[in-house]
């Protein structure tokens, strides 16, 4: 079962739940916990892993051996992002601009492109009290995520629960995370914002066509429109949590909900019961 | 004209309501939201909207079935994995049209994606320029960069002072487009552990493309412990912290009225978002 944890903003919470579910279920089941905010990734600042291994994200980007190259400038127009450029006498590359989508080494008529690896991030894995923790780091000054994110998700463990912290937005690093999920949990603020980012995020995940449940974060301050709209809408508040100051706390220092306020515990326990029943029926 | 991007790492940082809060308070501006994955600020600002226009970006491959031989190269060469049983599918597509040149029958044609709407407004506080992106659409750099270049030109035609952005959160594509060339970013940033953590990646973004960076704690007094810490990370990075604003329900009543909140209260948050536009635009005139 795959659980992500999206929102379609930051700082709504995402990863007070994606920690809190993952230590909640670890001593019933085997559970991976997926850090896909490659951007920002901040799981392991709450669950403090023991990192046992990483291997670096590259994406393949050509070379020009010029003394085979006759300048002819057919990289230059299959290139749909503009990374390669036939100047007079010499070839031109936009590391940062290419995709590695292979097209101009494997186009060139004179086979005079080659590729190699541009170093863009690194995904780590390890132990994080019982969990399998994995995340994935996007290199400082670098673009593309989602090949950041994939890569986490492959080393995701097929049989355990996995839960998936993804980044936030609509755009391509969300839909890269929340693909193949099961379920969804959308989560947001009893606010104008939070009203707003979460209507793109429902549209998102309809659009993705995955099932979804919202939990609506520091409730008490703000007004009604989230409830009202999810109503009207008929989408499931799975739970609730309110504005209080000790989980502002506990979350500012780093410690997990669950750890700080153990009896959180079982009612991330029936979160994930809640789910199931969603996911099986 | 000098350009103001702020960002926040995480984003929920506060970082809309401080740009509400300033577009209030600048005189002869452009405001520019540049989060056109979740765009907020328009609820504060009221706009209406004087143009909308469509933005089209990027393509995607189609491949004709009639024409397809189904030989099975494209499958093999895409290397985004987004042609299965001969059919693309669109949200994996990157795009690159590697398979439209391969393709020994020719089946398969590169159709431009509408992308999403950018719109210009008039508000009380001048015109914003905003956007949307599309429902799971790539290329939120391109309409970032499409956002600035027309609140460029309005700020040019309008004799204004100063552009200010709402910018995108993390340090991704769409960060990238909207720092590149502004002449000062604005971290907001609260005083948690993981906050700490996105400053110092946002800080590092920032020096990568050589834009001077100030910092704004908010909710400073959630934890005054870490508050300490983003300061003395601050100073060893010569980075100056322009302002504390203290934790205070107001900034919510005010988005729930859908107003800045200086102009909602008097109070400290106020008074503090004050003081912080008066250093900032010191600032953006030094740099
Ligand atoms: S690999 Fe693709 S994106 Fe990169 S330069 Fe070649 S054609 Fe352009
Ligand atoms: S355009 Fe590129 S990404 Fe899209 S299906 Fe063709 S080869 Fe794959």
């Amino acid at each position: 079962m795959i659980i992500t944890i999206a929102s379609g903003k930051g700082g709504t919470g995402k990863t007070l739940i994606s920690t809190s579910l993952a230590l909640s279920l670890k001593d019933d089941y085997g559970v991976t916990l997926a850090d896909c905010d490659v951007e920002e990734p901040n799981a392991g600042i709450f669950l403090k892993p023991q990192i046992s291994g990483s291997e670096s994200v590259d994406i393949m980007v050509p070379v020009v051996a010029e003394e085979k190259c006759t300048f002819c400038g057919k990289c230059a127009k299959v290139c749909a992002f503009n990374a390669i450029a036939v100047l007079g006498s010499h070839v031109l590359t936009f590391p940062q601009l290419c995709h590695g989508c292979g097209a101009c080494s494997y186009l060139c008529p004179e086979k005079a492109i080659t590729e190699e690896a541009r170093h863009i991030g690194v995904v780590e894995w390890g132990d994080a009290r019982g969990i399998k923790f994995i995340q994935g780091i996007l290199t400082v000054g670098e673009a593309m995520a989602p090949p950041v994110i994939s890569r986490v998700k492959e080393h995701e463990s097929e049989q355990d629960i996995i839960i998936r912290d993804a980044p936030p937005g609509t755009s391509c690093p969300v839909v890269e995370t929340v693909r193949g999920s099961d379920f969804c949990l959308l989560l947001t603020e009893p606010t104008p914002f939070g009203l707003n980012d979460l209507k793109l995020a429902v549209e998102t995940v309809r659009e993705l066509d995955i099932p979804f449940g919202v939990v609506i974060n520091r409730t008490g301050a703000g007004d009604a429109g989230v409830e009202n709209y999810c109503q009207e809408e008929k989408i499931h508040v799975l739970m609730t949590i309110p504005l209080d100051t000790e989980i502002a706390r506990l979350y500012s220092r780093g410690v997990v909900l669950v750890e700080g306020m153990p009896e959180w515990k079982s009612r991330f326990i029936q979160l994930y019961n809640d789910i199931k029943e969603k996911v099986d029926a | 004209m000098r350009e103001l991007v702020v960002l926040s790492g995480k984003g929920g940082t506060g970082k809309t309501s401080i740009v509400g809060s300033l577009a209030a308070l600048a005189e002869k501006k452009v405001m520019a939201d540049c989060d056109v994955d979740a765009a907020d600020l328009h609820l504060l600002l009221n706009p209406a909207v004087r143009h909308k226009e469509e933005f089209w970006s990027g393509k995607s491959a189609v491949i004709d079935s009639e024409k397809c031989t189904q030989c099975g190269l494209c499958q093999k060469l895409c290397r985004f994995d987004a042609i299965d049983n001969f059919k693309v599918d669109a949200i994996s597509c990157e795009g690159c049209g590697f398979c439209s040149h391969i393709c020994p029958a020719e089946a398969i044609t590169m159709e431009e994606n509408m992308a999403g709407y950018l719109f210009i407004s008039d508000t009380k506080y001048g015109p914003l320029v905003h956007a949307r992106l599309g429902i799971a659409q790539e290329n939120s750099g391109k309409l970032v960069a499409k956002v600035r270049q027309q609140s460029k030109k309005l700020a040019g035609e309008a004799g204004a002072d100063y552009i200010i952005c709402d910018g995108p959160p993390g340090i991704g594509c769409p960060v990238v487009s909207s720092l590149s060339g502004a002449n000062m970013a604005l971290l907001v940033v609260e005083p948690t552990l993981s906050g700490i953590h996105d400053m110092e990646r946002v800080i590092g973004v920032c020096r990568h493309f050589n834009v001077p960076a100030a910092v704004c704690v908010n909710k400073f007094d959630i934890n005054e412990e870490n508050t300490r810490e983003i300061e003395k990370y601050c100073q060893s990075q010569s980075v100056e912290v322009a302002a504390r604003i203290p934790f205070d329900n107001v900034v919510t009543e005010a988005m729930v009225k859908g107003i800045p909140v200086v102009e909602y209260s008097g109070g400290a948050v106020s008074q503090e978002i004050k003081k912080l536009w008066e250093k900032v635009s010191r600032l953006l005139n030094s740099k």
